[in-house]
């Protein structure tokens, strides 16, 4: 449903992502991997409509990217940023309320089918007892969440995520990658970019590896993660231990 | 939500009615006072009701003439300073924005300034403070949207200086301005003040007045996802830039029309839409409303209190600023940052 080919960009001279050629298909859970300025979030931002100044092609549903109105690709695409602070505060119904803004014209307020939407959002993801509480005083985890009920309220079939668990203690990891993968599960196309390796091999479907603005691996994880992509990725060797509960990744005995 | 929302209906209704009882006292209120009783004989007389005329020519003159025009514009001028504040203060995801933000105001004063030093007539000082005022605001939107970077700062930064440069200009035709009659009245106007008010000035603001400010209620929950920044407006599916650039246009023409009518009226725009956060929230379909109903009623008090707190009025800018610093000094020394 997403195809990219031989996408390229540049901030002025400097190439951030060269030649990418990598599809994304229906349903599943794709894990970006990469170390930091590797190009993730420009490929996000291209992907999103918010830099349109690549050369390539970025194919979404049968049409170049860049032919969409940012309403028309709300409708297909929804982005859930990492944790933030807006200017103003807002309530988390409010919040995830302004998710379905796409579906309304220029002129209309969200009405009770919009807040019908945001409600079932809610309630999916169990936050439905936020639902007055202010945005801003939420914890880490609870915002996250929020954010993911606002992509959900927008209705549109594929997730794109930014690190959803940075910054987030261990149960709230745990608790978000769950949602993400049951959401997943039930037909969204999700791509979530990454720094936790482990995070790829417990719950994605696929991973695509960036590494200086090129793929370095695409595959699944069982096939792609191993010691060598994360020496290249990351410049660190690690060991495998295959578990009842998976594969663990964890530091080579010699880097203790 | 229910509860949110109700809150915010009742808000509405009380500041509705908070706002209907300060122009019935501003009527009354005067040199010349105007008994209620003949306040409303008159306004229906003239509304075509057939009523005994028991009141004398003066006081209809007072009511009629002077205060109705005044009391309209009074409140048109501060309807328009807050929701052009409320809107800046989310375009710019800043809560410290107000009206005069991309030089508005400094545009103006230079317009009327260079019209007061030509010996123009007073309408042709509006008509010229309007027209600098809107080319202020041009100049600055232009400026930015070549500059590269972010558009906010670029927004800001050009903003200011252009300005400082307009204000520079009112500070050199204050210099060459005649000191025995001009220069009094460009230091007057600059003051501000409704005393001037006339159907004539009513009529040529009320145009760009209703032009800005409807628009801005249409969308007005649109602007909620500017306050979130460009790119997540954009993500759900809000052209942010094309809609910024719709905000500041209107909320330019309605601050341009209320300040070449009223002169520069600081602080308004600044402290009713934070007072207003205060009561229904930042939501823009409760906080606009919220903004014109609270901010009419300010700039109408304030304006009574200008015209009757001492024998000469004192201009209302001075007023509006001795009850806007302190509050500005409240609001960046509280603990709680959250608006």
């Amino acid at each position: 449903m997403i195809s990219v080919r031989d996408l390229t960009f540049s901030y002025d001279a400097k190439p951030v992502l060269e030649h990418l050629s990598f599809s994304v298909p229906e349903g599943g859970l794709t894990a970006l991997l990469g170390c930091n300025g590797t190009g993730k979030t420009t490929l996000f931002r291209c992907m999103l409509g918010i830099q349109p100044h690549y050369s390539g092609e970025i194919d979404l549903d049968g049409r170049e990217l860049r032919q969409y109105s940012a309403s028309q690709l709300a409708s297909k695409i929804a982005y859930i940023p990492q944790n933030h602070y807006p200017a103003f505060n807002y309530s988390v119904l409010d919040m995830v309320l302004m998710g379905t803004t796409q579906q309304l014209r220029a002129f209309a307020s969200p009405g009770p089918k919009q807040i019908r939407l945001a409600e079932e959002a809610m309630a999916r993801l169990g936050i439905s007892a936020l639902s007055y509480r202010d945005y801003m005083r939420l914890s880490g985890g609870e915002k996250q969440l929020v954010l993911i009920a606002r992509a959900l309220a927008q209705q549109a079939p594929i997730l794109l995520m930014d690190e959803p668990t940075a910054s987030l203690d261990f149960g709230n990891q745990l608790r978000v990658m769950d949602q993400v993968r049951q959401l997943s599960h039930s037909g969204y196309t999700v791509v979530m970019s990454t720094h936790n390796p482990q995070h790829a091999l417990s719950y994605c479907d696929r991973v695509l590896a960036l590494k200086s603005g090129r793929v370095q691996a695409d595959g699944t994880p069982e096939d792609v993660i191993d010691e060598a992509l994360m020496e290249a990725l990351y410049g660190v060797s690690v060991q495998f231990e295959d578990t009842s509960c998976g594969r663990i990744i964890m530091a080579a005995s010699g880097h203790k | 939500m229910v509860t949110k929302k109700k809150k915010g209906a009742l808000c509405l209704i009380i500041l509705a009615v908070l706002l209907f009882v300060v122009v019935v006292v501003s009527f009354c209120l005067g040199r010349y006072p105007v008994p209620l009783r003949d306040l409303g004989r008159i306004l229906g007389f003239s509304a075509g009701l057939p009523i005994e005329k028991t009141w004398t020519n003066a006081m209809e003159s007072a009511v009629l003439r002077i205060r109705l025009p005044r009391i309209l514009l009074a409140c048109l001028v501060g309807c328009c300073l807050s929701t052009a504040g409320a809107a800046y203060q989310g375009v710019f995801q800043n809560p410290m924005a107000s009206p005069d933000l991309l030089g508005a105001s400094n545009g103006a004063a230079f317009g009327a300034a260079l019209a007061i030093l030509l010996g123009a007539s007073s309408g042709m000082i509006t008509v010229s403070a309007f027209f600098f005022s809107m080319l202020t605001v041009l100049l600055v939107t232009i400026v930015a949207a070549r500059a590269p970077g972010k558009k906010i700062v670029n927004l800001i930064l050009a903003g200011v200086m252009v300005s400082s440069l307009f204000s520079a200009g009112t500070s050199y035709i204050k210099l060459v301005a005649d000191p025995n009659n001009q220069l009094p009245a460009i230091t007057y106007w600059l003051m501000g003040s409704l005393s001037g008010s006339t159907l004539k000035s009513l009529r040529f603001a009320f145009i760009p007045m209703a032009l800005g400010l409807i628009p801005l209620l249409f969308i007005r929950w649109r602007l909620n996802l500017l306050t979130l920044g460009d790119e997540e407006a954009r993500t759900m599916g809000v052209h942010a830039s094309r809609l910024r650039l719709v905000v500041v246009l209107c909320s330019t023409l309605v601050t341009a029309a209320s300040v070449s009518v009223s002169g520069m009226i600081g602080w308004v725009g600044l402290v009713v839409p934070h007072l207003c956060r205060k009561m229904v929230g930042n939501d823009y379909r409760r906080l606009l409303p919220c903004s014109m109903l609270l901010g009419a009623s300010f700039m109408l008090v304030v304006d009574d209190v200008s015209r009757n707190l001492l024998a000469v009025e004192i201009p209302i800018g001075i007023l509006t600023a001795f009850i806007g610093a302190p509050f500005f000094l409240y609001l960046i020394t509280r603990k709680e940052t959250m608006l």
